[in-house]
């Protein structure tokens, strides 16, 4: 980089504090805590889509010998009807439990039914075999749409649509309608030249980390439980396993494993209160890990949803008004992020008239679980693709007309907060002077732009900073640590403290061991948490000043910390050589004793993201196969802290994103039943179906942090789809409106629409 | 059920244990000999995080069984480094920033290795191929491939 760095560490790309373990195998993920005498967990799920549960008989297998304890639902008190904050959605206590254990009804294929600890997996799993549940199947429904028509099979007689007035008196599976509104959209349209109107789908999708749900319970006689599992937040599964099982906060200990992958995926909790629980029937520890087909069958996905966009623009390319309506698969249980996707659906643009109407909508599918910028991507596959066709249809380059409508300090958003510094602008004319952007698009290839964005997450954080004897520092924070975290807190201490980076070493701490955290999510964890880091450090910069006051016998606000050591603020303070970290730490027992810092704060002002994608790539008119030959990805980032993982992050969002576009999805049969619970038949993208990514890092700095961070994690998944698909509609001349766009649905789109000469 | 008693060389350590007929190496790598490095992500081939070398081929380690290791040389995760001397891919894969969760990098790196056994001039396209059968979710695999060729061009210089 030519420009000037204005930070010594920050922006700089040093080794991972973790690296040496996770390139030996020594780093220790869910699946590799044992403890000794440990039992093996294992689950029974159900095989039909709906179905009452009539009864359940475990004495066959509670007698096999090495079982050592059976739990079904009845194991598991009633909860209350509350919500409770999961990452970034929100869940419903009363139906956690129901997903962790069925009740009354099995509700997807794959719920959870029943599970038994054994001394085996062999045993175990016999044991499940001996499991006696007398079902009765019931109608089901997958699709959103036809879930939402009336006659549907009711998954919840007691569903009403929330938001509606007058309430509802019937039953319904569509459990909320929410409306968000600016002008107005009707008489907006009155004003357009053109206007476009088109209805899309997406199927769910799933967050696909490579690591498994596995945890590990050890419950005493005396009511204390330790835990250790694979987690965003493991402050979130104490508190959820607490109130499923009516411990105090204080009786159990979370551990979190490395974690390998999340994507918002592991925000809930699945194995943990059930390991618990076995473990508290056994006396025993409880190991249980998922195996891959439960991971599809039982966890996450991301909704798959049906959205309507009708979007007026004038000649000049200025877009007066859109309307947009979308509804979103919950799953099973309410609580899908329609939320996040009608806010999301149109907060690049400044428009004036915006109505966005959302549908929450459950199905006899998994509970979804959150997936990076959850319910975003999914409104702007729909959003974006359309203003590609105002593109299109008005002849104005795609960067141009987002440029001219582009959302900017002080536009008000449709879901209510005013914009303060954002970097859309800044982002747009960045793809707009990209190497890929300005290059020529190769003979036979066609180039598609999408452009994405996403509020971030602030929220709860608590950190401390400890100095060693010797006068090297360890940073304490409570986030799991999924691409990097502990680089970028380092990087901050260092900076702050003003001593090399390789001095201070960052952990990951358990419940016990640090104040509360929430979860690694919503890009929260480098701006909030980093933000706690800060102030943990500012805190023992600010008692390593008192100690050198003490030493010098001189009043605090004459001391300065420069450089990694106190120094006299001037010269009329006395002429004293400066203390080092090393020295303070030596004279700390005569000084007060230990020095540490600590930090808890509810970080406010997290810097909303935009991102611009830029993708070439060529369509097989034979067999509907699309080859990316170059992708390029734009996005304001706030500050790069550490430029390597920024970069990791936006290449790896933009690869999910190309495989929800192009591949992913799930695959049901008449019966409801899962067809593709396999990485072999749910095909996620390799290594030779992608090319390099190109990054480009905007930096608009957030006002609310002291080195500028915004979240960077969530933006990179949501522009893919339509850059796709808008690249698709360039080449081929063929709009597509459903996801994915694979093989045989688009070379059946192109032949409908050239029909094939007959004597091919 | 009786065990299967298999003879074999783990890391360079002439290596014994006991194993079920039908146990998986991958689970007697992880069960019976704590060596927890190899990682599970499907149990059914498709995603490499299991990857091991046995007499210079590349094997996923949940597809083999444990008895089949008798007289072989298997090659994990755990040996790729020498004393405290991290294996050139290894260092690269810090340096470059391959890794993001770090769950694929063990599998990631014994295939590279394997690759560049085989090809140690490998194109983009052949380090992509060679590595399709690794998935990694986090990254986009574009770090991960920069650092094998990278790796492969320095071989090259301190061989010439
Ligand atoms: S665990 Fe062996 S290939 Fe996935
Ligand atoms: S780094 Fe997470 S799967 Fe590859």
């Amino acid at each position: 980089m030519s420009e000037q760095r204005r930070y010594k560490w920050v922006g700089t790309r040093q080794n991972r504090p973790d690296g040496a373990d996770k390139v030996t195998g020594r780093a220790r993920f869910g699946a590799d805590f044992n403890l000794p005498g440990e039992l093996v967990g294992k689950v029974l799920r159900s095989p039909h889509a709906h179905a009452v549960i009539k009864s359940i008989d475990v004495s066959k297998a509670a007698a096999l010998p090495g079982v050592k304890a059976v739990v079904t639902g009845a194991d598991f008190p009633e909860q209350p009807d509350q919500l409770l904050p999961a990452g970034e959605m929100q869940v419903n206590l009363r139906d956690v439990t129901r997903n962790v254990m069925a009740k009354e009804k099995a509700l997807y294929e794959g719920h959870a039914i029943a599970a038994v600890a054994a001394t085996t997996a062999a045993v175990a799993q016999e044991a499940l075999s001996l499991i006696k549940v007398d079902y009765e199947v019931l109608p089901h429904v997958i699709d959103v749409q036809e879930a939402m028509k009336d006659g549907a099979p009711i998954l919840h007689p007691h569903m009403r649509t929330d938001g509606v007035k007058p309430a509802p008196e019937k039953a319904s599976n569509i459990a909320k309608r929410l409306e968000f509104n600016k002008g107005d959209a009707a008489a907006g349209f009155g004003k357009a030249d053109i206007v476009i109107e088109r209805e899309f789908t997406t199927q769910p999708v799933h967050q696909g980390y490579i690591e498994p749900h596995a945890a590990l319970a050890s419950a005493a006689e005396d009511g204390q439980v330790q835990l250790w599992t694979t987690t965003q937040g493991h402050f979130q599964v104490r508190g959820f396993c607490c109130r499923l099982l009516n411990l105090e906060t204080s009786q159990l200990r979370v551990t979190p494993s490395e974690i390998g992958g999340g994507f918002g995926g592991k925000t809930v909790v699945y194995l943990e209160p059930v390991a618990i629980r076995l473990s508290q029937k056994a006396g025993k520890p409880v190991k249980m890990v998922m195996s891959r087909e439960e991971v599809f069958r039982a966890s996450g996905p991301t909704s798959g949803g049906w959205v309507k966009v009708k979007m007026g623009a004038k000649k000049d390319g200025t877009i007066v008004a859109a309307d947009i309506t979308v509804a979103l698969q919950a799953g099973a249980f309410a609580g899908s992020p329609v939320g996040p996707s009608c806010m999301c659906s149109m907060a690049c643009y400044d428009v004036e008239n915006i109505h966005v109407v959302g549908y929450d909508v459950v199905s006899n599918r998994p509970k979804v679980a959150a997936y990076r910028a959850p319910g975003a991507p999914i409104s702007a596959w729909a959003v974006e693709s359309v203003v590609d066709m105002v593109a299109q249809e008005l002849n104005i380059d795609p960067i141009d007309l987002r440029l001219k409508n582009a959302a900017k300090q002080g536009t008000k958003t449709h879901y209510g907060p005013t914009f303060g510094v954002i970097g859309m602008v800044e982002t747009l004319e960045a793809a707009k002077a990209s190497p890929h952007y300005k290059s020529k698009v190769k003979p036979g290839y066609a180039r598609g732009v999408a452009a994405g964005f996403w509020f971030n997450v602030g929220a709860d954080s608590s950190a401390a900073a400890h100095v060693g004897e010797d006068g090297s520092v360890t940073i304490i924070s409570g986030n799991p640590d999924i691409g990097g975290s502990r680089a970028s807190l380092a990087l901050m201490a260092a900076e702050e403290l003003g001593i090399d980076y390789k001095k201070v070493r960052p952990i990951v701490a358990d419940t016990a061991s640090i104040g509360f955290n929430f979860v690694t999510g919503g890009s929260r964890v480098t701006f909030a948490t980093g933000l706690a880091v800060v102030n943990a450090t500012r805190d023992m910069i600010g008692q390593l000043k008192q100690r050198a006051a003490k030493l010098w016998e001189v009043d605090v606000d004459a001391v300065v910390w420069e450089d990694g050591e106190a120094r006299p603020s001037s010269t009329n303070v006395g002429k004293f050589e400066p203390l080092s970290l090393a020295k303070l730490a030596a004279s700390a027992s005569r000084t007060g004793g230990p020095i540490n810092g600590h930090a808890q704060l509810n970080a406010q002002g997290a810097g909303p993201g935009f991102g611009v994608h830029i993708v070439d790539l060529k369509v097989d008119p034979d067999t509907g196969i699309c080859t990316i030959d170059r992708y390029t990805a734009v996005q304001d980032v706030g500050t790069a802290i550490h430029p390597s993982y920024v970069e990791g992050q936006l290449q790896g969002g933009a690869a999910q994103g190309i495989g929800w576009a192009l591949n992913e999805e799930y695959i049901y049969d008449a019966k409801g039943r899962l067809l593709n619970p396999g990485f072999l038949d749910y095909r996620m993208p390799v290594a030779s179906d992608l090319p390099m990514i190109e990054t480009v890092l905007v930096e608009v700095p957030n006002p609310a942090h002291p080195y500028g961070v915004r979240g960077v994690g969530e933006v990179p998944i949501i522009p893919p789809m339509a850059a796709i698909g808008s690249a698709i509609a360039r080449a081929t001349g063929v709009r597509m409106v459903d996801l994915p766009i694979s093989p045989p649905r688009l070379s059946a789109a192109l032949d409908a629409a050239t029909p094939r000469m007959a004597a091919e | 059920m009786s065990k299967t008693h298999v003879t074999t060389t783990i890391n360079g350590e002439p290596t014994e244990y006991l194993c079920e007929a039908s146990q998986s190496m991958l689970d007697v790598l992880r069960d019976e000999l704590d060596l927890t490095g190899t990682k599970e992500g499907c149990g059914s081939g498709d995603c490499g995080a299991c990857s091991i070398i046995v007499d210079d081929r590349l094997v996923c380690a949940c597809l083999m069984l444990g008895a089949e290791a008798e007289g072989r040389r298997v090659l994990t995760i755990e040996g790729m480094s020498h004393g405290d001397k991290l294996h050139p891919l290894q260092q690269k894969f810090i340096e470059m920033a391959a890794l993001q969760c770090g769950v694929c990098t063990p599998g990631m790196l014994i295939a590279a290795k394997a690759l560049l056994d085989r090809n140690p001039n490998p194109s983009e396209t052949e380090v992509r191929f060679g590595l399709a059968g690794n998935l990694c979710r986090c990254t986009g695999y574009d770090k991960i491939v920069r650092a094998v060729l990278d790796v492969a061009a320095e071989q090259r210089e301190t061989t010439r």
